[in-house]
């Protein structure tokens, strides 16, 4: 087991370091100048030069990735010595062209209501699509089974933009029963923090617990044929027993990998969300960015969601392993 | 002795898309406490399908089932599943071929036993564990406290065999049914297992039902044998008269057509011609007929109409279900059959 | 009489499970020093339980398998390294029956396209046409040529073996290697196919490597019977010293748990039970890998592995063997 987790540690590591260096490259592959474009609208070739000393982008490609690794374990300074000497605190990612703020602390600020988005949603789809699920393969061929993975799949078809933009005007213009979405902190206002964060949280659940009920309702169909709830029936057990403690613990498994991913993947940045709503995540940062070319900021969030993704992956890989003890003697 | 187990014209019908299964038709035996009946079948014998029927695991499925099964004087068949429920593992209990298939794969084996013992007795983790422990070491695993942490695919296949027999057996019911439980095994370690359901019933006057396609197995444990053909029973006696003195052409066919460790291996083998007949179109009248070599001494009855269960000679115990008369049928066995068993 | 097949210490190794981060990776044992000869013609039984390499065994003498150590030798080509292009014009004359009749078979071919790859993969043109060819096949094992176009769904898992031993038969082998042929066909019809392939053996003079766990069908076939245990070969002898004078304590072992289907042979047979189960592969018991459930075991079984010698008709790897 101990080896098991070194080696998925070793491997996320090397991941990471990979996804780095191919962001890092691109941009130069780019046809846009790096210091052009930090220097915005009035730019002059000597102001360009200016910066392009300052960001370090004069030395060489291997040792500007070098030192951009370095900063992310130790900090970095830029141009160490000289007047325009710069500090940047570990773990540095760079500075925004936009703003000129260190990448790394407009990570820090966006990511409070990312997680809240993510997190909040995940638990509501996660309820509603696991019950739903569980409903339907156990009233399989009824109407409430057609009912509900019926709806399921039109909530599936919609878009998020769609829904979240009629659930605002139903729920904020018109019947004023939740403020205009956005970020509060939780900790000074939880009511004004759940209540903002309501139609978020709605709009990604509609979509994704349509997911989870299909996949749920699937995996308890098809372990409701197997062999050992037979012999669950045999022993005389009843059938909430059967049914929660054999039926569903043998489905269990991919629902909660798949749940994993998708919690990681929300981590990076809930893009559409938090651009239907306005809400100050990573998502909306990381759109913003492309838009502007803010270059740094890519990086950072890129980098920041793979890290994620990645991180994700790894404990759902424990997961399972606690999970299925097959896969453990591995 | 009283009947343990009365099975009286049971019957079990599917509806399916391509027609209607009658897997089991008008099946009737008993069984006597601390004795084992051995029901042996090919494919589409209907021998499974009994099994689950005794078992009550039909209702709430799609299955029509028709008949009385009676079991200590109670009508499983009549019974709602809530009052199934209390029997099934107490009174009577199952195992099945694949022990591997038929364990939770995320449960530990002394969970599952312990649970067995927990839906019927009321004590605590504790107590049930230390029960799954005995029963462990009662069915021969070596270092039960250990063992009993382990996960169904930590055992091998025989072990695993003997875990499901713990399992079942954790509450001492009256009636054990074994649907094939050794053909998955090898036959060092199936001589194992028989030996054990030996064991157990020797000593706690359980009930088997020993459900198999093998006849060497069933000659070896079973007391008496139902042979069932497209689900319906076309032989039924003690083991001795169905295997030395087989009266149902299907009987001698299976008898003669075995390889076996005795007798002439250079014989060329008397194979029954044709394939059991899928359930969706059983030939009418008697369902062996168009494999039967014997239609010839009978005429038209055997495609036209289904023979009775009745006794071999007048007041026997042993029951065939053929048209051949007394006389043709014992002359056959004398000259054609006996001389290849 | 011709050797078609010789095999010399055979052995196969298989990787297992790394052991930790730094240990070393499990072997599995599967098939280990396994010596003998099939003359042409000659039908061989190679008989075990789980695990004990005969299937293996099997797929490494038609090269399905490249075995980790030893010599294969057939019709006194040495085959154990050749690679598949340099297989395929032997395989014309080393063919080979399998145990599933419903997975061995593909199942959106129909059964003359099943039965007539083989000639298209040897690019052999039969004399008078594929179709004929396939169509005389068919009835030969017994299936009725009009069938040519059907699907195997369409057949009964006996009918379905019977495709496979037709397809196995269409370049007229000279070695036929059948892995459990008979073992998931129902009971009434394992006789017919035993039956056939008997009849096939003696009519096209086929040597055959006859693979089963199941004693009783293997002496109604075979003439001489091989008995493996954990990847070794511990006994061989003509089918009728074997199964009347068995001297290795495995096979004797192996004979009386076989369970008869005469109520009255139960009491009479001398029954040995062994305990436990078979030990694992990946560390099978040094010496004589039996010794942890022969009830003869001494020291030196511990110690030395036994050669397979000469013990009255029997070829036997045992210390002490039975006669």
């Amino acid at each position: 087991m101990f080896s098991f987790i070194v080696r998925r540690l070793v491997s996320g590591v090397v991941v990471l370091g990979i996804v780095s260096a191919i962001v890092f490259g691109i941009f130069f592959i780019l046809p846009a100048d790096p210091a052009r474009l930090s220097c915005g609208k009035t730019c002059t070739e000597e102001l360009a030069q200016k910066i392009r000393h300052t960001m370090e982008l004069d030395i060489p490609l291997t040792s500007q990735y070098g030192r951009f690794i370095k900063g992310i374990f130790v900090g970095r300074t830029y141009l160490p010595g000289s007047e325009a000497e710069l500090q940047c605190a570990a773990p540095c990612l760079g500075y925004s062209y936009q703003t000129d703020q260190p990448v790394t602390a407009l990570l820090k600020d966006r990511l409070p209501a990312t997680a809240s988005i993510a997190f909040g949603a995940s638990i509501l789809w996660l309820l509603i699509g696991l019950s739903s699920g569980v409903v339907s393969a156990l009233r399989r061929g009824t109407w409430i089974d057609k009912f509900s993975q019926g709806a399921a799949l039109g909530a599936a078809s919609l878009q998020i933009y769609f829904v979240g933009l009629i659930l605002q005007f139903i729920f904020v213009n018109k019947l004023n029963w939740l403020p205009t979405p956005g970020y509060s902190s939780p900790w000074h206002y939880p009511l004004d923090w759940a209540k903002q964060m309501a139609l978020p949280w709605i709009t990604l659940a509609f979509l994704l617990s349509a997911i989870y009920s299909r996949l749920t309702r699937a995996g308890m169909i098809e372990v409701m044929s197997e062999d050992y709830v037979r012999t669950a029936r045999a022993k005389g057990l009843d059938s909430r027993t059967i049914n929660l403690k054999h039926v569903l613990r043998g489905a269990i498994t991919p629902i909660v990998t798949v749940f994993g991913l998708d919690l990681g993947g929300l981590l990076g940045g809930a893009v559409i969300t938090e651009y239907v709503f306005n809400v100050p995540g990573l998502g909306k940062l990381s759109t913003d960015a492309v838009a502007n070319l803010d270059l740094p900021v890519i990086t950072g969030t890129v980098i920041f969601s793979a890290f994620f993704i990645i991180t994700a992956n790894i404990i759902v890989d424990l997961l399972y392993a606690t999970l299925d003890p097959k896969v453990r003697l591995k | 002795m009283s009947n343990f187990l009365e099975v009286k014209d049971l019957s079990v019908r599917f509806n399916t898309e391509d027609g209607v299964v009658q897997a089991v038709d008008k099946l009737s035996f008993s069984l006597e406490k601390g004795k084992t009946l051995g029901i042996v079948g090919e494919s589409g014998s209907g021998k499974s399908v009994t099994s689950l029927a005794i078992m009550g695991l039909h209702k709430g499925s799609r299955a029509e089932v028709t008949g009385q099964i009676l079991v200590e004087g109670q009508d499983v068949n009549a019974m709602s599943e809530a009052q199934v429920r209390k029997l099934r593992g107490k009174s009577m209990a199952m195992i099945f071929q694949d022990a591997l298939a038929a364990l939770h794969p995320y449960y530990t084996v002394g969970n599952q036993i312990a649970e067995a013992y927990q839906v019927h007795n009321k004590v605590s983790k504790n107590e049930a564990k230390k029960r799954a422990i005995e029963m462990l070491d009662r069915v021969g695993i070596p270092e039960p406290q250990k063992r009993v942490n382990d996960y169904p695919h930590q055992f091998s296949g025989g072990m695993r065999q003997r875990a499901m027999i713990a399992m079942a057996l954790s509450c001492n019911p009256s009636l054990l049914i074994a649907d094939e439980p050794t053909t998955a095994l090898d036959v060092t370690v199936q001589a194992q297992i028989l030996e054990l359901l030996r064991d157990l019933q020797k000593e706690f006057g359980t009930a088997i039902i020993l459900i198999t396609h093998d006849l060497g197995v069933v000659a070896e444990t079973a007391d008496d044998i139902l042979l069932m053909y497209a689900g319906k029973a076309i032989e039924y006696g003690t083991v001795r008269d169905v295997l030395q003195k087989p009266q149902h052409p299907y009987g001698w066919g299976l008898l003669t057509s075995i390889p076996r460790l005795t007798g002439d291996p250079d014989k060329k083998l008397l194979a029954i011609p044709g394939a059991p007949p899928s359930l969706i179109s059983v030939p009418s009248g008697c369902a062996f007929n168009p494999r039967c070599t014997y239609v010839s001494q009978v005429g038209a009855a055997c495609s036209s109409s289904i023979p009775d269960l009745l006794p071999v000679s007048a007041g026997a115990h042993h029951l065939v279900r053929c048209h051949l008369d007394v006389k043709t049928r014992e002359d056959i066995f004398k000259n054609q059959v006996a001389p290849n068993l | 009489m011709s050797t078609i097949l010789k095999v010399e210490g055979l052995t196969k190794h298989f990787p297992g499970n790394k052991n930790g981060l730094f240990g070393k990776r499990d072997v599995v044992q599967a098939v280990d020093g396994v010596s003998f000869e099939i003359a042409a013609g000659e039908a061989v039984g190679l008989v075990g339980e789980s695990g004990c390499g005969k299937s293996t065994t099997g797929r490494l003498i038609t090269r399905l398998l490249e075995p980790t150590a030893g010599k294969i030798e057939f019709e006194g080509q040495d085959i154990t390294h050749l690679s598949n292009a340099q297989m395929r014009p032997i395989r014309s004359d080393l063919q080979m029956i399998f145990q599933d009749p419903y997975a061995s078979l593909n199942p959106r071919h129909t059964v003359g396209t099943i039965v007539g790859t083989p000639f298209k993969i040897a690019g052999k043109e039969p004399a008078g046409g594929t179709k004929k060819r396939v169509q005389e096949l068919l009835e030969i094992v017994g299936l009725n040529p009009e069938h040519y176009n059907r699907y195997p769904h369409e057949f009964s898992g006996g009918q379905r073996q019977r495709i496979g031993i037709a397809r196995a038969l269409a370049l007229r082998p000279k070695l036929i290697v059948a892995d459990e042929p008979v073992s998931a066909l129902d009971v009434s019809i394992q006789a017919q196919v035993i039956n056939l392939m008997k009849d096939l053996q003696k009519e096209f003079g086929l040597a055959f490597v006859f693979i089963a766990h199941d004693l009783a069908v293997v002496r109604h076939f075979a003439q001489r019977v091989a008995v493996m245990y954990l990847g070794n070969l511990v006994e061989i002898a003509d089918r009728d010293t074997l199964y009347t004078n068995p001297k290795h304590p495995y096979t004797k072992a192996l004979l009386s748990a076989v369970p008869e289907a005469d109520p009255d042979a139960v009491g009479a047979r001398e029954r040995i039970r062994l305990t436990g189960d078979v030990p694992n592969p990946i560390n099978p018991p040094s010496g004589c890998r039996f010794r942890t459930r022969c009830w003869k075991a001494q020291e030196v079984c511990a110690t030395t592995p036994p050669q397979l010698l000469q013990v009255g008709k029997s070829n036997v790897a045992c210390h002490f063997p039975e006669n």
